[in-house]
């Protein structure tokens, strides 16, 4: 499993760094930094423009290969260069990285187990009141925006803070001041919202593939051995169901960063979401760059995680099992 | 004692079909009841009902009493109790859990009405193993990773494990080999000398049960047509479709009239093929884990005129050399000359020339015909294919399917509202358009009824007189090839271990494996792994001539790998050949 | 067509109608400024309100509605096309060729589309973010073409046809295309949904659709913390619906096209 394990990890790494270095070129390509200084008021001579960009990497006379290297130099020691107000990019990314982890993780993990069990659960009672409202409720969740999602909970806890006349509810910020209650407070909104995303992708799909292992043999198999639907069920028919699952996980780790990104914006957490959006605005093209190589990498742990659960979950893949 | 009585058993399935009307039988202990019918009379419908595990929807009447008790209308929690106690049932497809170990599946049928410790329960897993003749050890492998057979006795291990009253067993015979279907029977008859259980036996195929049960029920359409003692309705059939069923299963026993070998062209011939692939292990990480030698040089000729049968067991690597021919390109090893064109000359515009001469017809009907064309389209495809004039292709798709004995009002159908047997006369129709000198049929009759076989062969039989067609056949059914094949070729393992002229090879086979395949003779062990290292004789572990002879004369099966010898008629690849097969030399 | 399906066509056709046929009949066009007006309620002067700055709100929803579907639809066509392509070749082709094109799947896998789609747009205006959208959405549908294509190729038909001497673009085109034409045109209409989905959260994080034209995602940008919640209400209400029209659509045609997954 080990070395199994290892080569997964050397392969999706190859990945990640040819991934990473055209999130670099795109962005240094795409982006004007030069643009936000010569916007400055007053306009400071060209002069010290240039001498501003090429201290900060940024010139965009030097050539981009060359940049590129003098870039990927600093990342290769783990430095991400610096933001165009000449801080260290690393400064501000670890403790942003945190944030958004804090918000992406309890909520992505509440959401997969219990979207795997409501469809689960969905398939099971195929056609009746239970599954016509999770498969319903899944549908009208997927439609709706991530953003629109965030918007219309805050509309309902204002709602339902007017109407308790005291603030139960609070949305703006992480709360870092307000002590553990404050702060778990400050998040029941936005992990509700990544939460009600995944459990409605999660949902879906696992209630589709529960409805091919429905009548399967194997579990009228268990069946006639003695055990009854329900049980047959659950230790045949869920417990085969979940393979295509793992590897789903790291499909969906994608569009959940997405989704921790906007949901950031909206309950002003100050992310890796806000900011690349903010970076973007100003042409920072050194944290655009550090953005996307650790988004990349966010990818690489939910593969491995993809990976090891599906090699725990079926021994069909699993290497050197005995043949 | 009658231990389960049905009366009056019908389903009517969800969408309204009526699957089983009013059928009854009794079985009593120690007694094996067979029920035959073809496809679709309703045998598989009437064992779910029994059990209670026909899906959601279907409407069961009637009454079904195991010791007395009634089982229909009971819940869904206490017939689990009856179920696997009292009842078991061994399914036609042998499905184990994909993600659980064989042990822990037996296991947990001990466990579920036992309640008897983990420990204990995978103990007594290992000794039902044992019983059925799996290894110990094998109880921590997983399903995938055993032979269709091999399944098929896990599945009666499960059924046997709790020393049911009643095991019914739904075709627990089909899709497997001869020689592991015998295996099948022998332990199926064990589980009932160790259980004293009574055996519902169902099949299509009359000969399993003819060796097996005491008693016989023949069903049509959901109806019990007949039933008596085996040999009163073997004997004397009083429905007429008993007497169609029995009479249209090719027998191998008949005498077929000697045919001399016609003194016409080879069409082909093939010297030394061989086709060898690398295997990989594991869908995310692939290592490279041997090679499968699936044709490890094979040599036989093909006159005009003539039909040769490749004959052999699943894997045996038939099929292989049938498509190594067909791709007309340059094979791995050995030689293959079509139509007097060596293949590894062919460039490609002579190649796709050679195609006109060449067609081929494949298993399953359904899966070869595209189901969103109709069948003139289907049957006009090689025509345009090889720039036929389109003026003259209506008339000749009209021409075809009157050779093959459909109507042209066929012609505006889709192969789906077409029935098996029709839609493997249009492959055949389609085949045939080009008018092409070599047929290669590739089970052409496995995937059809029994009396729709019987037609398909005659079809081909005249055909080929007709048109004189050189025929080369695959097909691992032993009576198939003996109807309408010349000459036949055995193959075991990559290799032809007798060759020679059908009626002489099924009437003195020389070679042990061939004497097995012909009279149903139980092997010992599985088919070997095709990976393993091969030295000297590949069948010399399942052979029961090798495991009786001198230490002296086993020596040279271990060392030597037999060489074909004989004349180009008859030959045989054995260094102790059976009696009287060498006296044609 | 299942009922899921004719929902969701019905829906959609209203949506459709509504968005283009909507401005003809409104009083008001999207880019003028009613000074008489800020930030009013839903009247008969206008419809849905005006906004802070004096904009009709019913026509400013429309117009960012037509550029939902516009941009969705031709996101949808570019991706679908494309996964079409890289599908049935690689699978096929096999071989280097195969395994490169999946690579590249890969690779653009690993690069969370939105991130560089949000860099690369501010560059073009949006006529721009149709194609942008399609070249990080046509990876998933690729690899699932490519799979039915490997089995396709090996299922008898398709074989029978190669055997009896068809040539390969034509048994591409007769047999193959056929049968995975089911999943593209499910797909299709999916990677509608998500495009437009993925294009209002761009315009949302102000990346997208730029001033002065609008966007539903902007407008519902805009319409926060403002006081009056209608003219965010009514562009989060409208998209919602279009991507539930959408994907109802593409689950009605997944399950009526597909066989194996019938009558879910």
């Amino acid at each position: 499993m080990a070395g199994f394990l290892l080569r997964r990890l050397v392969s999706r790494g190859v990945l990640v760094v040819v991934a990473g270095s055209l999130a670099y070129l795109l962005a240094a390509a795409a982006l004007d930094p030069r643009a936000g200084f010569e916007a400055r008021v007053p306009r400071p001579p060209d002069a010290v423009i240039d001498a501003r960009l090429s201290a900060l990497n940024l010139d965009d006379r030097t050539p981009l290969a060359e940049r590129f290297l003098v870039w990927g130099g600093g990342v290769v020691r783990g430095d991400f260069g610096r933001t165009r107000e000449g801080e260290p990019v690393n400064a501000e990314l670890w403790p942003r990285l945190g944030v958004s982890l804090r918000l992406v993780v309890p909520g992505g993990v509440a959401g997969s187990v219990l979207g795997v069990l409501l469809g689960a659960y969905a398939a099971t009672r195929r056609g009746r009141g239970a599954d016509r409202f999770i498969t319903g409720g899944a549908c009208v969740l997927l439609a709706v925006p991530v953003f629109v999602l965030a918007v219309l909970l805050q509309t309902a806890a204002a709602t339902v803070n007017d109407a308790m006349g005291v603030r139960v509810f609070v949305w703006v910020g992480e709360g870092e001041s307000a002590g553990i209650v404050g702060q778990v407070r400050h998040a029941v909104l936005p992990t509700a919202t990544i939460t009600l995303l995944q459990l409605a992708v999660y949902a879906r799909y696992q209630r589709g593939l529960m409805l091919d292992v429905l009548h399967a043999d194997f579990v009228r198999t268990a069946r006639a051995k003695g055990l009854r639907r329900r049980t047959a069920l659950l230790r045949h028919g869920l417990r085969t169901a979940l393979v295509p699952m793992a590897a789903y996980f790291a499909y969906a780790a994608g569009p959940l960063v997405i989704g921790g990104m906007l949901t950031e914006k909206v309950f002003g957490w100050h992310g890796m979401g806000e900011w690349l959006a903010d970076s973007i605005d100003r042409g920072d093209v050194n944290a655009v760059a550090a953005i996307d190589c650790v988004a990349a990498c966010a990818v690489l742990p939910a593969g491995l995680v993809s990976d090891v659960l599906n090699g725990l979950l079926d021994p069909r893949v699993r290497p050197g099992a005995a043949a | 004692m009658t231990v389960l009585e049905v009366a009056g058993l019908s389903v009517v399935h969800a969408g309204g079909v009526r699957a089983v009307r009013g059928v009854s039988f009794a079985v009593g202990a120690g007694e094996v009841l067979g029920i035959v019918g073809e496809s679709g009379a309703g045998k598989t419908a009437a064992a779910l009902a029994v059990m209670g595990l026909l899906p959601d929807g279907a409407e069961v009447t009637g009454s079904v009493r195991l010791r007395g008790e009634e089982l229909i209308g009971r819940s869904d929690a206490e017939l689990s109790r009856v179920r696997g106690r009292d009842l078991a049932m061994v399914f036609q497809e042998p499905a184990l859990t994909p993600v659980h170990t064989v042990g822990d599946q037996i296991a947990e049928a001990v466990r579920v009405h036992s309640g008897a410790a983990r420990a204990a329960a995978r103990a007594r897993a290992v000794e039902l193993l044992g019983q059925v003749g799996i290894a110990a050890r094998r109880a921590r492998a997983y399903p995938h990773e055993f032979s269709g057979g091999m399944l098929r006795r896990v599945m009666i291990a499960m059924a046997i494990a709790n020393a049911p009253a009643v095991i019914l067993a739904d075709e627990p015979t089909a899709g497997l080999d001869v020689t592991v279907r015998a295996q099948i029977l022998d332990v199926l008859r064990g589980a009932r000398e160790a259980t004293g259980a009574a055996i519902v036996l169902i099949s299509h195929d009359l000969g399993v049960v003819e060796g097996f049960a005491d008693r016989v029920t023949v069903m049509r359409e959901g109806r019990v047509v007949e039933s008596g003692p085996v040999e009163r309705v073997y004997l004397e059939p009083r429905a007429a479709c008993t007497a169609e069923l029995l009479g249209s299963v090719p027998r191998v026993d008949g005498t077929a009239p000697p045919r001399p070998r016609p003194e016409r062209p080879v069409a082909l011939r093939v010297d030394g093929l061989a086709r060898h692939y690398p295997v990989f292990k594991g869908t995310l990480v692939r290592r490279r884990l041997g090679t499968v030698r699936a044709v490890d040089g094979i040599g036989f000729d093909v006159r005009e005129g003539e039909t040769l049968a490749l004959v052999g067991e699943s894997g045996c690597g038939k099929t292989t050399a049938l498509m190594e021919i067909l791709r007309l390109s340059r094979p791995q090893r050995g030689r293959v000359v079509v139509l007097g064109q060596d293949t590894a000359s062919l460039n490609a515009a002579r190649r796709k020339a050679l195609r006109r001469d060449v067609q081929v017809v494949f298993q399953d009907p359904g899966a070869s015909l595209n189901p969103r064309m109709r069948v003139a389209a289907i049957i006009a495809e090689p025509l345009t294919a090889h720039g036929f004039p389109s003026s003259l292709i209506e008339s000749r798709v009209k021409e075809s399917l009157e050779l093959v004995g459909l109507e042209s009002e066929h012609a505006r159908r889709f192969p789906h509202a077409l029935s098996g047997g029709q839609r493997q006369r249009v492959a055949i129709a389609r085949a045939l358009a080009l008018e092409p000198r070599l047929l290669l049929l590739d089970e052409p009759v496995s995937a059809l009824d029994v009396s729709v076989q019987a037609s398909v062969m005659a079809l081909l039989e005249s055909l080929r007189d007709r048109l004189g067609l050189a025929y080369l056949l695959v097909a691992h059914d032993l009576a198939v090839v003996h109807r309408i094949a010349d000459r036949v070729a055995v193959m075991y393992m990559g290799r032809i271990v007798e060759l020679g002229p059908t009626p002489d090879v099924y009437r003195a086979p020389a070679h042990p494996y061939t004497r097995a395949l012909l009279r149903r003779v139980r092997l010992r062990g599985d088919p070997p792994d095709p990976m393993s290292p091969l030295t000297g004789c590949r069948f010399r572990f399942r052979c029961p001539r090798y495991a009786v002879l001198a230490k002296e004369d086993a020596r040279l099966c271990d060392e030597q790998d037999p060489k074909p010898w004989g004349g180009a008629d008859r030959s045989v690849a054995c260094h102790h050949p059976l009696v009287g097969a060498g006296a044609r030399q | 067509m299942t009922r899921r399906g004719a929902a969701g066509s019905v829906l959609l056709a209203a949506v459709v109608a509504l968005a283009f046929a909507g401005p003809l009949v409104s009083p008001w066009s999207w880019d003028e400024t009613d000074f008489t007006a800020f930030g009013q309620g839903p009247s008969g002067r206008h419809w849905l309100g005006t906004t802070q700055s004096g904009r009709d709100v019913f026509a400013l929803t429309l117009r960012g509605a037509q550029k939902s579907l516009v941009i969705g639809l031709l996101a949808a066509l570019l991706s679908s096309g494309l996964a079409a392509v890289a599908g049935t070749v690689a699978g096929f082709a096999g071989g280097p060729l195969d395994r490169a094109l999946m690579w590249g799947a890969d690779l653009l896998l690993v690069l969370p589309p939105l991130l560089v789609v949000a860099v690369l747009a501010p560059g073009g205006g949006w006529p721009l973010l149709a194609p942008l959208l399609a070249a990080f959405m046509w990876m998933l549908p690729a690899r699932a073409v490519r799979a039915s294509t490997l089995s396709v190729r090996e299922r008898g038909h398709v074989l029978a046809a190669r055997f009896l001497g068809v040539a390969a673009p034509r048994v591409l085109v007769r047999h193959v295309l056929p049968q995975v034409a089911s999943l593209l045109v499910a797909d299709a209409s999916l990677a509608a949904g998500a495009a437009i989905a993925a294009e209002g959260g761009l315009s949302f994080l102000g990346l997208g659709v730029r001033p002065p034209d609008v966007s539903l995602g902007a407008l519902i940008a805009d319409g926060r913390g403002a006081a009056a919640t209608w003219p965010s209400g009514a562009a989060a209400g409208l998209l919602a619906l279009i991507v539930l029209a959408v994907n109802l659509l593409g689950d009605g045609l997944r399950d009526a096209l597909d066989p194996l997954r019938g009558g879910r």
